[in-house]
């Protein structure tokens, strides 16, 4: 494999999550979430029963995806931020650390400067956790899915 | 790359399907999105041009129960198979943790059979995958069409791994889910041996 798993502790998932929460209150946006680059859901905050945020994740990483194609066609590394501007609600995307995405919602409440900021300083308590995930990821699992059995994947199909 | 959550308790994988434009990539993501319990699965989605060819993606995203605890979900997507989407291509194989290779069986698609493989080859050892141990699955498909080349023939040109293969009708759902299966049973396999 290119990469080892991703894999996510409790600590670290509570970390994600009080940040979110907080740059949620901070920016005053609707909903923030993050996701990794593949388009799976990390954590989130805010009004999530509003949106389809599966849907969100994978589509956030086909976006980062294609503007970054774009953007290594014109000889740029990456368009690390996004901004989408809507009637109603603008959605603001940002990479962290060349792996994650954080995507924040807001709507006149709020103001894309403002998101903006708070975002950056939101990215620099993430990139800390993110080193503390990639440190746990070295640490040995004990109740780990290193166990699984054939029987086990086989019950999936029952 | 799996993610796992053991917070959540949760496993995510993403499954690929690839293969030749018209191949039945979308067909068989319509197909288990059809027939899977409303609980199981989430929406579908399609980034398709006009005349329903895949632009950038299909994205399917199931949950199976539980295994040891852990939930777990499987992201599939399809990739774009006319051939001046490459770099589509090479955006979605990122992160996979399976391919199902979907070949479509008439004798005249051979061509683009064997071309869409070497395709996927190159794009996995670009994303830095070894090409021949990824969890692989071939289907054969469009099986019902009357100038089909045989199965023996398709495993002679397309399965030199020798990896499982199916026979399917991707409309009528015919081997759909025998595939599906069997890419899941691959991963879970790999991601049990973590030997990475
Ligand atoms: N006869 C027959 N037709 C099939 C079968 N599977 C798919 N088709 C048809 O083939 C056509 C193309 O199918 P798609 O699933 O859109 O093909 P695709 O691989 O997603 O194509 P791209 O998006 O261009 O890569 C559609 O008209 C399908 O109905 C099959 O098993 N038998
Ligand atoms: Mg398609």
């Amino acid at each position: 494999m290119a990469q080892g798993n991703f894999i996510l502790h409790e600590k670290e998932y509570r970390d994600f999550q009080g940040v979110l929460k907080k740059l949620l209150s901070d920016s005053y946006g609707k909903v923030v979430f993050l996701v990794d680059k593949n388009g799976t859901l990390l954590a989130a905050a805010g009004e999530t029963e509003e949106f389809d945020t599966t849907s969100l994740a994978s589509l956030a990483a086909g976006n980062i995806a294609a503007t970054g194609g774009l953007a290594s066609l014109i000889g740029e590394k990456e368009f690390s931020i996004l901004f989408h501007e809507g009637e109603r609600d603008n959605m603001h995307l940002s990479v962290v650390a060349n792996r994650l995405i954080l995507v924040v919602i807001f709507d006149r409440r709020s103001s894309v400067g403002l998101v903006r900021l708070r975002v950056r300083r939101a990215s620099v308590e993430l990139e800390r956790i993110l080193r503390a995930v990639d440190a746990g990821s070295k640490r040995e699992e004990e109740d780990g899915i290193e166990e699984l059995t054939e029987a086990d994947i086989e019950s999936l199909f029952k | 790359m799996s993610f796992i959550n053991y917070s959540s308790r949760e496993i995510n994988c993403k499954i690929v399907y690839y293969g030749p434009g018209l191949c039945g990539k979308t067909t068989n993501l319509q197909y288990i999105y059809k027939r899977m319990n409303p609980e199981s699965r989430g929406k579908m989605i399609s980034l398709a041009t006009e005349t329903e060819r895949t632009l950038f993606f299909d994205f399917l995203p199931l949950s199976l129960g539980e295994i040891r605890g852990f939930k777990t979900r499987f992201h599939l997507y399809t990739v774009p198979g006319q051939v001046f989407y490459d770099a589509s291509r090479r955006l979605i194989l990122r992160g996979v943790d399976g391919v199902v290779f979907c070949a479509d069986s008439q004798l005249t698609r051979m061509d683009s059979n064997v071309e869409s493989l070497e395709n996927l080859r190159i794009n996995l050892r670009e994303q830095g995958y070894d090409a021949d141990r990824i969890p692989l699955v071939l289907q054969y498909n469009k099986r019902d069409l009357p100038q089909a080349a045989t199965v023996s023939e398709l495993h002679a040109l397309l399965n030199s791994r020798n990896v499982p293969e199916f026979e399917a009708v991707a409309t009528t759902g015919v081997g759909v889910f025998e595939t599906l299966k069997a890419v899941i049973k691959l991963i879970l396999i790999d991601l049990k041996k973590g030997g990475r």
